[in-house]
């Protein structure tokens, strides 16, 4: 996941490697860090923003080792799901339990359907439905939308599916 | 000055197509030392044979009122295996079951060193290895620009013009026919066997579409395409393929209002070779209407290149065959 962090540093030397220490420590992936050395708070603390990529467990760590280390962190913005995703359903989408097949996508742990949209034109003709599908990563998108195709496949439902995916 | 003596082989819309467009530049097949000599010609039951050329104006207007070309009753295949030329232009329909009378054919051509160049899929969808092999054991030239994407370079595209380039993957919409059933539900809300009656009746698809709608033609393409410009060695049935005949259209408009349309895509990788409908978005390349036929290659070296163009038509289809002609022979 994506997060995106605000910490407030002492203004001595060292602090900056002090502060990314524990991102690199769990292997995160630095985005962005941006310095505000001319934006001193009235503490005299130097505000630094930080995005990185980290796994979600390793979150908690990073917090603590860096108030260990003496750095305040002020805010967390935690994004799990970095790629959105669209797919479209067609079949008898509703009479072959629309709800089991949310939650086996739900249930993965990486990807959610987010939002869904169902047109039923009469009964007895098959359904559309155009899914939205938010998932941790680009890898994790083009599983979610394989698991979709194989639930499709046993209920006999159409998956059409973005290019580009695999 | 090379004068060339070639059969056309199948005289239906693009076999009548190449003899259309043979008169049409004769004077610029002329000018670049080519002189093609036209000695027979062959429709499903009879035939036009004249060693010193024949008429290929008069063979256009005979067939255009009678419905056949000659009055012999000779086959392409008996006129491949007796008469002395050196290039036979295969345009007899597909057959993808068998191969066909177009496979029978062409593997006779080469059996006399013949050159062969085709419109007809059937032969190279399903035995591509062994049509190549026949042609290098006897050293003929074998080339098939028209079996993919009409008008549109492919073939020639990806091992002539980019030569050098290692080729990723390749994708696009290869049908016409079911681009334009695609584009017209959207456009019209209207349901699927609306939309295929009104493409009948304008004669951009058969009395029987199975071929285009399932996308069988699709897949024979993309078979050419991987075995010719991906250097594998594949069939018509290493293709997973979806038609269009289950799209609705409440289908294309959430898609639309997603801001993607619904193609018959056809892709080619390293690992795999795919058609089904997918969500192309609004202002992809891809995302062209109409019957018009679009592809994508990804190169090493030069990176996506993207092709547009008709892919089908009887003059669109030999203009593909009169440039594989011309490379064969112009030098």
């Amino acid at each position: 996941m994506r997060v995106s962090m605000d910490l407030e540093l002492k203004d001595i030397p060292g602090q900056l490697v002090l502060a990314l220490k524990p991102v690199s420590e769990f292997k995160g992936n630095l985005i962005s860090v941006v310095h505000h050395h001319e934006k001193k708070t009235p503490r005299g603390k130097i505000p630094v923003h930080l995005v990185f990529e980290i796994k979600p467990d390793h979150l908690d760590n990073i917090i603590s080792l860096l108030e260990e280390s003496g750095i305040s962190v002020v805010s967390v913005d935690e994004k799990r799901y970095l790629e959105h995703g669209a797919v479209i359903l067609i079949g008898h989408i509703v009479h072959t339990d629309i709800k089991d097949t949310i939650d086996k996508v739900d249930n993965t742990g990486y990807a959610e359907i987010v939002d869904l949209n169902l047109s039923m034109p009469r009964v007895n003709r098959p359904s559309s439905a155009s899914l939205k599908i938010d998932a941790v990563s680009k890898q994790h998108m083009s599983a979610a939308i394989e698991l979709l195709k194989s639930i499709a496949k046993e209920k006999d439902l159409l998956v059409i599916e973005p290019i580009g995916i695999n | 000055m090379k004068t060339i003596r070639a059969s056309i082989i199948g005289f239906g819309a693009v076999g009548r197509g190449v003899a259309q467009v043979l008169l049409d530049k004769n004077d610029y097949l002329q000018s670049i030392g080519i002189d093609m000599r036209i000695v027979a010609i062959a429709d499903s039951k009879t035939a036009l044979v004249d060693h010193q050329g024949v008429d290929l104006e008069s063979a256009l207007s005979r067939k255009k009122e009678t419905g056949t070309v000659g009055s012999e009753i000779m086959s392409g295949t008996e006129i491949i295996r007796t008469l002395d030329h050196e290039l036979v232009i295969e345009t007899t329909p597909t057959d993808i079951d068998t191969g066909g009378v177009g496979l029978i054919n062409m593997m006779a051509a080469f059996e006399r060193c013949m050159d062969v160049v085709t419109s007809n899929k059937g032969p190279l969808a399903l035995k591509y290895g062994e049509v190549i092999a026949a042609a290098k054991k006897s050293g003929s030239h074998c080339r098939f620009e028209a079996t993919v994407g009409g008008a549109m370079p492919v073939i020639n595209l990806a091992c002539d013009v980019l030569a050098g380039n290692r080729m990723i993957s390749m994708e696009g919409i290869f049908n016409g026919t079911c681009n334009y059933i695609l584009s017209r539900m959207m456009e019209e809300q209207a349901p699927y066997e609306q939309m295929l009656a009104e493409a009948q009746e304008l004669g951009i698809a058969e009395k029987d579409p199975t071929y285009d709608v399932e996308g069988i033609d699709t897949a024979s393409k993309l078979v050419i395409v991987a075995n010719s410009i991906f250097g594998m060695n594949a069939s018509y049935r290493d293709v997973t393929v979806t038609g269009i005949t289950r799209i609705t259209p409440e289908a294309l408009s959430l898609a639309n209002a997603d801001g993607f349309a619904i193609k018959l895509i056809g892709e080619v990788n390293d690992s795999r070779i795919n058609v089904a409908p997918k969500l192309v978005p609004l202002s992809h390349p891809l995302a062209v209407g109409g019957t018009l036929n679009v592809f994508s290659v990804q190169t090493d070296l030069a990176g996506p290149i993207t092709i547009t163009g008709k892919g089908a038509g009887s003059i669109e289809t030999a203009s593909a065959i009169l440039s594989d002609i011309i490379n064969i022979y112009k030098n």
